[in-house]
């Protein structure tokens, strides 16, 4: 058993997804790089990766945000950039926690809509979302009305 | 402001939701986070140690496997701490292996048994359902004292 002592202590990572017609990760890692002020910045082919103390981190995350409000996600990390642990460079094929953002991403055009939305619309007036189990489904009787009345 | 358990606990878009409307999401990443940077013995990739099962008996039987207790002891005090949830049911990404699968469900139970606000949805299909999807997580979090 070898000690263990972390490289980065009392930081906090963050991912910042980009998924915006107007604006590509490279132009939001150079915003962020303007004022990073001692963040580390990575940047990657879905956004950026941002580690640093936990205040500055959401400062550039405020900042990068007003870029483009709707299509800018962003999620905790639990590894520094870079981690051999879990980075792809040492580990090679895509990173382990890879496929949760890719498989989200499909659906993010959908959220960013729905943000755009409610900011024209009161979410109160908005109907509920249709839960599984519970949408009206075709009765019989109903099934049989249809039948009988494409008859000749 | 909240702090509220989200489920995929990996998930993107609650764990963007939750901040974006004020409230503090608890995630997978939390409780990882709190284990790669305390110093102590080196236990890669995830410095999950054999105490973990050991903890994970808080919530899970001894007959169950320690892969499901050792995942217990990232999110049973997370479980325990929240003060409400956000479920999304039938995510293809929060697919694993048995032990993944075991936790998830034994996850769900203890979200559903614990007297708190929960909310239970579907990943949307359309934009349709986005702008649903949105809006009940909006009310939801709004309800318990979010920023509108």
């Amino acid at each position: 058993m070898t000690e263990y002592n972390p490289a980065y202590g009392g930081t906090v990572t963050r991912y910042v997804v980009v998924e915006s017609y107007d604006v590509t990760p490279a132009d939001v890692a150079i915003r962020a790089y303007e004022i990073a002020q001692g963040v580390m910045i990575k940047e990657n082919c879905f956004g950026l990766v941002i580690m640093g103390k936990e205040e500055d981190v959401n400062r550039v995350i405020t900042e990068v945000r007003k870029m483009d409000p709707a299509h800018i996600f962003v999620k905790d990390r639990g590894f520094p950039p870079g981690d051999a642990r879990r980075c792809r460079a040492t580990l090679g094929g895509a990173r382990p926690g890879f496929h949760g953002i890719e498989f989200e991403m499909g659906i993010l055009p959908y959220i960013s809509h729905g943000l755009e939305e409610l900011d024209k619309r009161d979410p109160t007036t908005v109907p509920a979302p249709v839960q599984e189990g519970t949408a009206a489904r075709l009765d019989v009787y109903t099934l049989k009305k249809m039948i009988d009345a494409q008859e000749p | 402001m909240a702090k509220i358990f989200i489920y995929p606990a990996t998930s993107l878009i609650l764990s963007d939701m939750v901040t974006r409307f004020g409230h503090t999401p608890l995630g997978s990443a939390i409780a990882i986070r709190e284990r790669v940077q305390t110093p102590g013995l080196e236990s890669p990739p995830l410095q999950i140690t054999p105490e973990e099962p050991k903890k994970g008996l808080r919530w899970a039987a001894v007959e169950v496997p320690s892969g499901v207790r050792g995942r217990m002891a990232l999110y049973g005090p997370m479980v325990e701490e929240c003060d409400a949830a956000i479920i999304i049911n039938n995510a293809d990404l929060a697919f694993g292996c048995m032990g993944c699968a075991r936790t998830n469900e034994l996850l769900k139970f203890m979200i559903r048994q614990k007297d708190m606000p929960k909310l239970e949805l579907e990943y949307p299909a359309n934009e349709e359902e986005g702008v649903k999807f949105v809006a009940a997580i909006k009310k939801f979090l709004n309800d318990l004292g979010g920023k509108p």
